[in-house]
């Protein structure tokens, strides 16, 4: 009787795990089957055509959702870096530290609709236009709390006996900091920036009323901007077949730019570049 | 969501570097370890002759970290601000009050054009949407951790770690194309009239809507989408039960599945239920997938087939094309709701996952 439960519970698990991935299967088999026969080199170089005419392509919003997350990382990044330093370096164990980085771990689970919000009523409505800016600042406002908080672990990795050398040598702190500790931590802190980029490379809702999409070339930030997401979003509610065809080749594009990210992230964390500091 | 999978082995890592529980300052985070370095540090310190450098980095760093707290107070301002047309014409009304037509005595809860704003069917949808996407992901995730930590033969678990890692990497909009395409038919032709014709009885599934749309295709797109970070927390705090409680029981002659229960489900149950939680978090507001096949129509049916609307997806879909301030207001207000509630989720299950996680001893796998 025991035994009969204890095969049942294992038969479960096998089956729940079975159950999880065949969702993944079907997701990615037919992404590649309906996106491939779609992907060709018009995809990449060509903008979107107006209703009516086939084929056409999303190099506006290649380029656009490229600009955005440019602009995204340039805010996310250092903001992001420098709050996990505070947290590893300078406030470890303080209530603020503790306080910051509960605030970090809750902001990260705040939907991403409400960042567009956010975004919306702090830039577009005092500029009273939307624009590339503002899509830009919401994918980066998201990106620090998860930066921040990558980094603030793999500094903590770093051996003490590294910080003490360098301050003994007469470096600064400051430098001590930079030049040693972050430098030792780099591999996995840019580990966890291509992970919150690969976060927001995907994101659609918090660009709906900031970036708003756009068909044409533009590469000003003052002005309405495409982006992969948006176009796909865009393109799936159509009634046209040919620009459904446009949306599985997009989101096939942007599922191999997502996966070649965690993929390397993988590999770089599995080969342990930390283990050296550690 | 990739990222904050990881956040739980932030906090093995937090583990690794407290002290022994003997030690005398056993209660401080960071330790003995940060203790012995201070000395030496403070000491190396203040021998430098760079203080005007290193405060000044030092407030810069404080200042990034302080942005933080920064941007949650800029996010409540502005949407207080933006919504507070709303909020001064219907107070809480707008939540759970609806506006009845005269005519036919139909609730007319959402009518932009003549004014007629109530939020009771979004917050509806959201509620039903998520939690039915908790009772198909709950058993699915707790089954896949199990079989992870205490079945799974070593060289399996790697690979099958990346791939729920990879189901949590796809993005929300991915999720809703394919949810449109290959979900919303199959549960048209084949899901929906099984479900009415063996469980019609219960008035929940009802055969009124012929398009597969609705709250049991929502839930189901949104089960797999909160599946890998229920599955990975899971999996975290269970391994954060010390293995002699394993081998405790397996020493008084328990099966494996006696041991799972007893030795590790029993002492992580708090930390799985802050897992549920934080899945309960992204169900909320998860918006892509979820506006693509509900349905979006603002009413609310007994039936879960019926067609539906969450509160995420009605801002993705009418903010652009507000037609007036108090739509616009309306909207803000929905999101200000949505935040505070997401807020309060998110905090209660970081507050019971850490619960768990800070004093369990390091394990590494």
């Amino acid at each position: 009787m025991r035994g009969l439960a204890d095969g049942t519970v294992t038969a479960l698990a096998i089956l729940a795990t079975v159950l999880v991935i065949t969702p993944l299967v079907a997701i990615f088999g037919y992404l590649v089957y309906k996106g491939a026969s779609s992907l060709n080199l018009a995809f990449f170089t060509q903008i979107p055509k107006p209703v009516g005419e086939v084929g056409g392509g999303m190099a506006n919003a290649i380029l656009g959702s490229g600009i955005l997350l440019g602009m995204a990382s340039a805010l996310g990044v250092p903001v992001g870096i420098g709050g996990g330093i505070f947290l590893a370096e300078f406030g470890r164990g303080t209530k603020l530290a503790n306080a910051i980085r509960f605030t970090a771990d809750v902001l990260n689970g705040v939907p991403s609709i409400v960042m567009g919000l956010a975004a919306y009523s702090l830039i577009v409505v005092p500029q009273n236009h939307f624009s590339a800016f503002s899509g830009g600042v919401a994918l980066g406002i998201m990106m620090i709390p998860t930066v921040c908080r990558t980094t603030e672990e793999m500094l903590l990795m770093v051996p003490h006996a590294v910080r003490e050398a360098a301050l003994g040598l007469g470096v600064p702190n400051w430098r001590s900091v930079l030049s040693i500790t972050v430098k030792t931590a780099s591999p996995g802190i840019i580990t966890g920036c291509m992970l919150a980029f690969a976060r927001v490379a995907g994101e659609t809702a918090p660009l709906i009323f900031t970036a708003l999409g756009n068909s044409f070339w533009s590469i000003s930030p003052n002005e309405p901007i495409a982006a992969l997401p948006l176009q796909i979003w865009v393109y799936a509610l159509s009634p046209y077949d040919d620009w459904h065809r446009l949306a599985w080749a997009g989101a096939l594009v942007l599922i191999i730019l997502i996966v070649a990210a965690v993929s390397l992230v993988r590999f770089v964390a599995s080969r342990g570049i930390l283990k050296g500091a550690s | 969501m990739i990222v904050s999978t990881n956040t739980p082995q932030i906090r093995i890592s937090q583990a690794q570097l407290q002290p022994e529980p003997g030690s005398p300052d056993g209660k401080r985070p960071g330790g003995t370890d940060a203790q012995e370095a201070s000395e030496v540090r403070t000491f190396l310190l203040g021998r430098g002759n760079s203080a005007l450098a290193d405060r000044g980095f030092r407030w810069l760093m404080v200042l990034c970290a302080l942005s933080i707290f920064g941007i949650v107070v800029l996010i409540v301002a502005e949407l207080v601000m933006r919504s507070s047309l709303v909020w001064s014409k219907f107070h809480f009304d707008f939540f759970y009050k609806a506006y009845f037509d005269p005519d036919t005595g139909l609730p007319n809860y959402w009518d932009p054009v003549n004014g007629h704003f109530s939020a009771l069917p979004f917050v509806y949808g959201t509620v039903v949407s998520s939690l039915l996407s908790l009772v198909l992901a709950v058993p699915l995730a707790i089954g896949v951790a199990v079989f992870l930590t205490e079945m799974c033969p070593q060289w399996l678990r790697g690979p099958l770690a990346f791939v729920t890692e990879l189901l949590a990497a796809i993005p929300s909009i991915i999720y809703g194309l394919w949810a449109m395409w290959v979900l919303v038919p199959i549960m048209r032709v084949y899901l929906n009239p099984a479900l009415v014709k063996f469980l019609g009885w219960t008035g929940f599934f009802a055969d009124d809507n012929p398009t597969g749309l609705g709250f049991v295709t929502a839930a189901i797109i949104l089960a797999i989408m909160i599946l890998p970070i229920i599955s990975s927390l899971t999996r975290e705090v269970m391994t954060a039960v010390p293995y002699s409680q394993r081998e405790a029981v397996l020493a008084l002659g328990a099966t494996r599945w006696e041991m799972i229960r007893m030795g590790v489900l029993r002492n992580a149950r708090i930390g799985i239920v802050g897992a549920v939680i934080l899945g309960l978090g992204r169900a909320l507001g998860e918006t892509m997938a979820v506006t693509m096949v509900i349905g979006n129509a603002p009413e609310i049916h007994r039936s879960l087939l019926s067609n539906g609307y969450s509160m995420a997806s009605v801002i993705a879909n009418e903010f652009t094309e507000a037609v007036s301030d108090l739509h616009r207001s309306a909207l803000m207000e929905i999101g200000l709701a949505l935040f505070i509630v997401t807020i309060i989720v998110n905090a209660l299950a970081q507050f019971l996952v850490w619960a768990v996680t800070r004093g369990a001893p390091a394990r590494v796998n």
